[in-house]
């Protein structure tokens, strides 16, 4: 039994391209990207970290509401979006905000999904993204539906969605790999495993030795990748996304990551499950610093370019939150008026009742 | 016209979309080449091919996401629950999901899903199978709840539950499907979603029902006639939202109503429909509105069915206490 065990384990070791010193470790799979590729990526990363602090003070001061913070998930998030096309679906978590933010989502407006505004689930024509799901699991037997559509219309496109490592318990993870290889549908599953769900670490959530073997059970592809290389995501999740538009079907992508800040800031104390020696561990294993040193030796990153993306971070942020501040105030009409495309006899009934109290 | 059974005008209605609409897809478990487990995908799959009516895995989770997906996607998908007993499965789908698209994304997505799915008493099915769970749908905001109870209605109703943009959940009595046939139109109809259909004119007194209880009220309707008392027989065939105006001018006319339903007391939607007759017409009531329902129970093994499940004496003893009141 033991031995069956171990040989499906030896099949899923860590992808990686580049260590921690920022060293090329696996030239052969180097992806093909250009200088100008190479620093833009940088650029998110950089962006969405300065991104993810002034979020943090922005909910301390009572400016944002609902955040799951993603410092640590930089290289997961954004170089496995950096692989996609604009027409892809992304299908994201609730912690899955910069990917649909670079896909096109006004920055502004997932603000106003933090806060709790119709308009943060307003998505732009044209921007293939749904609002971030809550309910765990639930995007990934959808992306399995929009994958095996896109299939059905013949489109080169692929439909990507995130769950995390507490999320790989679900049934509907199993049920959506499952089906979207019985329909050999144009998906792909992103497992960010950053080790904790809320305070319960991934040992706790399955004896499998990594998430990306339950692709095993589903009889599709599994990679694990090392979740804090941008360089190993987005070579992995390439390669996911050319054999799905191939007809090759969906893959399961495993990245060994981390979050160096709470699950959510809604009251949530990392220090009472992680211990200190562990979060330093992960910080050394930072994807910015990595990145950083390997564009410094290239001479495609400096501190004055650093400092650039930060100030214009700072300065999106701030005019993002500004125009999320002048949102209309919602009136129960307005979401009275998003439940049907024809109003039911109950909510015509109520939409005067309220149209007549917000008239007072 | 042709004289159709229940499921052949279901199939029918099924057929009629696939024809009109190509974006409409048909899938569920067994529905393909088999036909479906009460064939009413009968010979679909080979009409219109795989690629239109299709089997799935068994999961109605995994049924509902693919839905969902498809219908993001520009499909318009007719999914199959092979019983609604196995709703449980797919709740998060239909309730946390579909029913919410339109309004989480403020009006730029929606869910134009078709739910097909049997449930109904009176034919021994085993556990889980004929549960009559359409109270749990009613109370989620975002869903339309459609149930036949004629050959005409269920053609009908259908085609207005695939065309319509926002999720449909679509009852099918499992007794009802071949129990008779009626007339049914070849080609195309509509019937409104959230219209009730006066099965019976009365003057004495409103039996408003739905599904299998129809025909019961009906004959309860007939054999209350026989003692001098008017029944007039409201058929719901949209359960949510309510046809609140034809229940209304009814009680008005009647002064006295019962609500009868198959589903346990604290279940299905009677109680909802007593409270909008109090809220609307309690000047015009003669005597309280009372309700004829099955037992606080969980659904009684098949043996004891014919115990437990409300038949047209309960109706007719019922009627007789809000007329003598």
């Amino acid at each position: 039994m033991t031995k069956t065990i171990d040989a499906v384990q030896d099949q899923f070791e860590t992808f990686q391209i580049l260590s921690e010193d920022g060293e090329i470790v696996n030239e052969s799979a180097m992806p093909k990207l250009s200088d100008e590729q190479l620093q833009e990526l940088m650029r998110r990363m950089v962006y969405t970290r300065i991104w993810d602090q002034r979020a943090i003070s922005l909910n301390r001061q009572g400016r944002l509401g609902f955040y799951a913070p993603v410092a640590g998930q930089e290289a997961s998030m954004l170089g496995s979006h950096f692989a996609l096309d604009k027409e892809d679906w992304i299908l994201p978590g609730y912690r899955d905000i910069p990917q649909i933010v670079f896909h096109g989502f006004p920055l502004y407006q997932a603000f106003l999904w933090s806060r709790g505004h119709f308009q943060g689930g307003q998505i732009p024509e044209g921007v293939n993204v749904l609002m971030p799901q809550i309910i765990i699991g639930a995007q990934i037997i959808q992306a399995a539906g929009v994958g095996f559509g896109l299939k059905k219309q013949g489109k080169k496109n692929v439909c990507i969605t995130y769950t995390g490592d507490g999320g790989a318990s679900q049934g509907d993870f199993y049920e959506g790999l499952n089906f979207a290889g019985a329909y050999a549908a144009n998906a792909i599953f992103v497992v960010q495993n950053n080790r904790f769900a809320i305070s319960v670490p991934v040992e706790k959530q399955s004896a499998a030795k990594t998430i990306a073997q339950k692709a095993v059970a589903a009889g599709i592809e599994g990679i694990q990748v090392d979740g804090m290389d941008v360089l190993a995501v987005y070579a992995a999740t390439q390669q996911a996304r050319e054999r799905a538009i191939a007809g090759e079907g969906p893959t399961l992508i495993e990245t060994l990551t981390y979050r160096y800040g709470p699950h959510t800031m809604a009251g949530d104390d990392p220090t009472r499950y992680r211990t200190k020696d562990l979060d330093s561990e992960w910080e050394k294993k930072d994807p910015l610093v990595r990145f950083r040193k390997f564009l410094e030796k290239k001479n495609l990153w400096s501190e004055e370019q650093e400092n650039k993306v930060v100030e214009e971070a700072k300065e999106d942020i701030k005019a993002s939150i500004k125009k999320a501040d002048g949102a209309p105030k919602q009136k129960v009409t307005d979401l009275i008026n998003f439940m049907f495309e024809e109003l039911p006899y109950n909510l015509r009934e109520q939409l005067e009742q309220y149209t007549a109290k917000e008239s007072k | 016209m042709a004289q159709m059974t229940m499921i052949q005008a279901i199939t029918d209605a099924m057929r009629n979309e696939l024809k009109n609409n190509e974006n409409v897809l048909v899938f569920g478990e067994d529905v393909g080449q088999n036909g479906g487990v009460f064939r009413a995908t009968e010979g679909l799959q080979k009409e219109f091919g795989e690629d239109r009516v299709f089997d799935t895995p068994l999961a109605e989770s995994g049924i509902g996401g693919l839905a969902i997906g498809l219908g993001l996607t520009g499909f318009r998908p007719v999914m199959e629950i092979q019983f609604f007993g196995f709703v449980f499965e797919v709740f998060d789908s239909i309730a946390a999901q579909m029913a919410r698209m339109r309004y989480r994304s403020g009006g730029v997505y929606n869910s134009p899903v078709t739910i097909r799915s049997p449930f109904g008493g009176g034919v021994k099915t085993p556990e889980l199978h004929a549960d009559s769970l359409e109270g749990l749908m009613y109370q989620t905001p975002g869903i339309k709840v459609v149930i036949p109870s004629t050959p005409y209605d269920a053609k009908g109703l259908l085609i207005s539950a695939i065309r319509d943009n926002d999720p449909v959940v679509y009852l099918e009595h499992m007794k009802l499907y071949r129990s008779f046939r009626g007339e049914v139109p070849e080609e195309e109809y509509t019937i409104e979603l959230g219209k009730a259909d006066v099965k019976r004119e009365g003057k004495d007194v409103s039996i408003i029902t739905y599904g299998a209880m129809v025909h019961a009220s009906l004959k309860a309707a007939d054999e209350l006639e026989k003692d001098g008392i008017s029944a007039e027989v409201i058929d719901l065939r949209t359960i949510s939202p309510l046809d609140i105006d034809t229940i209304i001018a009814s009680v008005e006319k009647t002064g006295r109503a019962i609500v009868v339903q198959e589903a346990q007391k604290q279940a299905g939607i009677g109680a909802f429909v007593v409270a909008e007759i109090n809220d609307r017409a309690i000047l015009n009531l003669e005597a309280p509105v009372l309700r004829v329902t099955a037992p606080d129970t969980t659904f009684p093994y098949a043996s004891a069915e014919d115990v437990w499940i409300p038949d047209h004496r309960d109706i007719v003893d019922k009627a007789k206490k809000v007329y003598n009141f």
